[in-house]
């Protein structure tokens, strides 16, 4: 396994060390160290089973809801486990955001999807909602699109809309990490090319850790690549030297495509 | 076999099994064709709000209706809180493999093939005799039975016990069509487990829920055996004044009309008429209950 220092040394916002994480008796990720760097995107990448989504969804502790599943290692946010007793999973997760692989909206208004995170954080001002949702959904970059509309269903959005639409929900809590996983891997090239662009602004604000098994989309949206292997993590490094100048065997065949 | 043999067995089973099919749609058709000519023409806006007079060979059903009303209202407040808490209990809160939700679920399938009379039994012994019993001595002066007899309250919890399977099992398939992406999305905002309940699954598994309560409604409205024995009378001059009153019921005033009547053929057009709103009532309730599925499952067809 190797672990170099990222060049644009910038603070680790999170960082796992010697990470660990089980489903039963087989182990899933097996003693990852990594480090996200403070507002910079980092690509997860590796074939089907590798165990990067499984890495993705431990750092805001949604493995613990799948039965059988156990980390072990640690895993830091700001420098402090995120398994102490200042912070549970719920605050956790307010402060290490979220976007699926299939869009996920809720069966409710535009509007409603966004407030969701604010009105469970106690949020009940409707001036105030109106601003954070206003200000969440110009993030995501769909505001112009639906500003006309909040108050229909979500379920009417186009599938690339109704992601960003998951997107902005996600920042309406304004959340210091985004974790995306495989977030543009159903839609079509165009609403693909906007998630994409839509991540490049985002990482001036959040720092950002995205799975995709599409190599164009990790040379194109990251700063910083990770190369998992069966569990492994095999190589990290800037997202430039991975894909030009690998060190290992395994990450040259794969990011030129000899297998995955 | 040969051509001609196979085209016989064929042309057999087709009409072996479409008679079968005939039969069934043929008795229901004859069942309604009598009652609609026997007792829809005897239904009148009079018939439906006044009272038995004369020995029951003249009069209304209202006590009837009214009393299975007031019965059917009780059963669902009892029954529709104790069987949506436990659905979610043994969808949302009990670990897998729970040994406990496992011997719950057991329990509620074994309730749901129990005999309707002995429910009529275990009201009788439980409710009137034991619980009521209890209160007597507690609240009553000695010698005096207010609550350990037949009463409105003894035969409505007695049906909600009857109902409470229909209601689990509603309500655990409503919980059940919830999508996971829908509760993961939750979770991942922040929201803690009984937030996520309240505001994702318990809004979307609603239709379904109600669904389960009109079907427990349209069941214990029909059922006359569990009330024999807890509440309901052969014949009343007033409308119940308290839940601890006996009262009427149209189930149970069909038996009367056609087993008690001192007078048979002035009885029976009211005997049609009675059956016939009845038969009505459960239909209308059905298909309420079928309309809110269909819709429920419109709406969850647009969503993905």
């Amino acid at each position: 396994m190797t672990s170099i220092p990222h060049p644009a040394a910038s603070a680790a916002k999170m960082e796992t060390r010697r990470l660990e994480i089980r489903y039963g008796a087989k182990a899933a990720v097996k003693d990852v160290s990594l480090t996200l760097p403070d507002r910079q995107v980092t690509a997860l990448i590796g074939p089907s089973g590798c165990g990067k989504s499984t890495f993705l969804r431990a750092l805001n502790r949604m493995n613990d809801l799948i039965p059988g599943s156990s980390a072990s290692g640690e895993i830091l946010l700001d420098g402090r486990s995120i398994y102490a007793g200042h912070l549970d999973a719920v605050e956790l997760r307010r402060r290490v955001g979220m976007v699926f692989q299939k869009s996920n909206p809720f069966p409710k208004s535009i509007f409603e999807n966004v407030a969701y995170g604010l009105r469970i954080g106690g949020l009940s001002d409707r001036r105030e909602l109106g601003e954070r949702i206003e200000r969440s959904l110009r993030s995501a970059a769909l505001w112009d699109e639906v500003k006309d509309r909040l108050a229909e269903s979500a379920m009417g959005l186009s599938g690339g809309q109704q992601q960003r639409l998951c997107i902005a929900r996600a920042l309406a809590v304004e959340p210091e990490v985004l974790l995306m996983d495989e977030p543009a891997s159903a839609l079509d090239p165009i609403a693909t090319a906007k998630i994409e662009d839509l991540i490049h602004e985002l990482k001036v604000r959040y720092t950002i850790a995205i799975v995709t098994h599409n190599m164009q989309q990790a040379a194109r949206v990251s700063d910083q690549t990770a190369f998992f292997y069966m569990g492994e993590l095999v190589e990290v490094g800037p997202t430039e030297q991975i894909f030009t100048t690998p060190r290992q065997q395994r990450t040259e065949d794969y990011v030129t495509g000899k297998f995955g | 076999m040969s051509v001609a043999s196979r085209k016989a067995v064929g042309a057999g089973l087709t009409l072996l099994t479409g008679a079968a099919a005939a039969l069934v749609v043929a008795m229901l058709a004859v069942i309604l064709v009598d009652v609609v000519r026997g007792g829809a023409g005897r239904v009148s806006w009079e018939f439906l709000t006044s009272a038995p007079e004369e020995g029951m060979t003249a009069g209304g059903i209202f006590p009837a209706i009214y009393g299975t009303a007031v019965m059917t209202l009780l059963m669902t407040v009892a029954v529709m809180p104790v069987g949506v808490l436990t659905a979610v209990y043994l969808h949302e809160y009990a670990p897998p493999r729970s040994r406990m939700a496992a011997l719950v679920r057991v329990a509620v399938t074994n309730l749901a093939g129990v005999p309707s009379i002995v429910f009529g039994l275990f009201g009788l012994g439980f409710f009137i005799q034991f619980a009521g019993g209890a209160l007597d001595r507690a609240l009553s002066p000695p010698g005096e039975l207010h609550y350990g007899r037949p009463a409105l309250l003894w035969a409505a919890l007695t049906l909600a016990v009857l109902t409470l399977p229909v209601v689990i099992v509603a309500t655990e398939e409503a919980l059940r069509a919830v999508p996971r992406e829908h509760r993961d999305a939750s979770l991942a905002l922040g929201a803690t487990r009984s937030q996520t309940l309240a505001r994702v699954v318990l809004p979307q598994a609603l239709p379904g829920i109600l669904t389960g309560a009109i079907l427990a409604v349209a069941r214990g409205a029909g059922e006359v055996a569990p009330i024999l024995f807890t509440g309901v009378a052969y014949f009343l001059p007033e409308l119940p004044g308290s839940v601890w009153s006996q009262f009427m019921h149209l189930g149970y005033h069909v038996y009367v009309l056609a087993t008690q009547s001192p007078d048979v053929e002035a009885t029976r057009p009211l005997l049609y008429a009675t059956v016939f709103v009845l038969l009505a009532l459960t239909f209308a309730l059905n298909l309420v209950a079928i309309a809110i599925r269909t819709r429920t499952r419109r709406k969850a067809a647009a969503g993905h």
